[in-house]
């Protein structure tokens, strides 16, 4: 009799475990990163945010409910140059006082297959907000999952760089923005 | 007085050339170093960076050219410590030619600006992007052109002496073919 309740328990708890997905919601920030890479006359650059928070819903069983939000903090970016840091939050550059974040809204997730995405968002940099589509791959291990992807953005729709800066022979137009979002899973409250 | 025995038309050629790169770097290192965050800083600092390697480059060429030919000898005129100097203050400009451009390029990787020749060819970083390390070769490319400034002022002044006191031809060995010749 025995033998069989525990039997019986533990196909309850496998079949628990198939049935009910992790939705992987805890942003481990200090684990994550948000990066961008630029050219400066030819010369590849790269920096990054040191300052982000992200919020994230995430069920790979029910992607169509997967939420994303990013909000970096502009006044915390990291050139790679003192010179570089100094100047960026400036008006010209991100105006970090009239606009301290830039964010980014998810509005679409789309299964590619496998472990890949696609992600469909708005990001909104200085005032100017456009759509972008970013190809994510989305890797777990138990319950911690890492999200990695990127997109390219064209600094002068955001006027990212204005005045002198809009020069594309010194600093080129295309900035390519890559994240790595790692985030702790718990199961899914019935 | 005999007339003095002249360097080939290479090694003329690559003299005056690295002088002029020279004279137009320094004081564009000097200028730029100051300027406020501008794309024209930006772009100094590589037009800055091509002439150093481009000169790094002619370097190489003259030393091979060096090593290859024999320079024409000093005139016995000239005292036996006179011509050591000369050798001493030579040698070390020849050294001065690597070291400059070789200091800047590796400040400028430990600030974690590669050097892309003409904005198109990518020159290795040979260490790796390091504050401390940035402080320092830039510190040390500082120094060692200001010895380059003191060698070339020597250089000089040694070329103004023999000009005008001496009154020997020993500058025109460095000279294209001229009235001098």
């Amino acid at each position: 009799m025995n033998y069989l309740r525990h039997t019986l328990l533990l196909g309850l708890l496998l079949l628990c475990g198939h049935v009910s997905a992790l939705e992987f919601k805890q942003v481990l920030t200090n684990e994550s990163s948000v990066t961008f890479f630029y050219k400066q006359i030819g010369v590849p650059l790269d920096g990054k945010f040191n300052k982000f928070a992200a919020q994230i819903t995430f069920d790979p069983a029910k992607i169509a409910n997967a939420q994303a939000r990013l909000d970096m903090d502009v006044a915390s970016i990291d050139t790679g140059s003192a010179d570089g840091d100094e100047a960026v939050v400036g008006k010209l550059w991100f105006n970090a006082k009239a606009y301290p974040a830039a964010s980014f809204v998810s509005t679409g997730l789309k299964a590619l297959g496998g472990n890949r995405y696609e992600a469909s968002g708005k990001l909104s940099i200085k005032g100017r907000t456009l759509d972008v589509v970013a190809p994510v791959t989305f890797q777990a291990t138990g319950t911690r999952g890492i999200f990695e992807g990127g997109f390219t953005i064209k600094r002068l729709d955001y006027a990212i760089g204005e005045g002198e800066w809009t020069d594309l022979g010194t600093v080129a137009n295309e900035i390519q923005i890559k994240f790595h979002i790692v985030v702790n899973a718990a199961p899914v409250k019935k | 007085m005999s007339t003095v025995e002249r360097y080939n038309n290479t090694a003329i050629a690559l003299h005056w050339l690295i002088a002029l790169l020279i004279f137009i770097a320094f004081p564009l290192g000097l200028y730029m170093s100051d300027l406020k965050l501008s794309p024209t800083k930006l772009q100094l600092f590589s037009y800055h960076k091509w002439i150093g390697i481009t000169v790094l480059i002619l370097a190489v060429v003259r030393v091979i050219w060096r090593a290859t030919h024999k320079a024409p000898a000093l005139p016995d005129s000239i005292s036996r410590l006179q011509q050591l100097g000369s050798h001493v203050v030579h040698g070390l400009l020849y050294v001065l030619l690597f070291a400059v451009p070789l200091s800047g390029w590796l400040m400028s990787s430990a600030k974690g600006f590669q050097t892309v020749l003409f904005g198109v060819l990518p020159l290795p970083d040979l260490v790796g992007k390091d504050k401390a390390l940035g402080h320092l070769l830039e510190a040390v490319h500082q120094s060692l052109n200001y010895i380059l400034l003191l060698l070339v002022v020597l250089h000089i002044a040694a070329l103004i002496k023999h000009r005008f006191i001496d009154k020997d031809d020993i500058l025109t060995r460095m000279l294209p073919k001229g009235k001098n010749a």
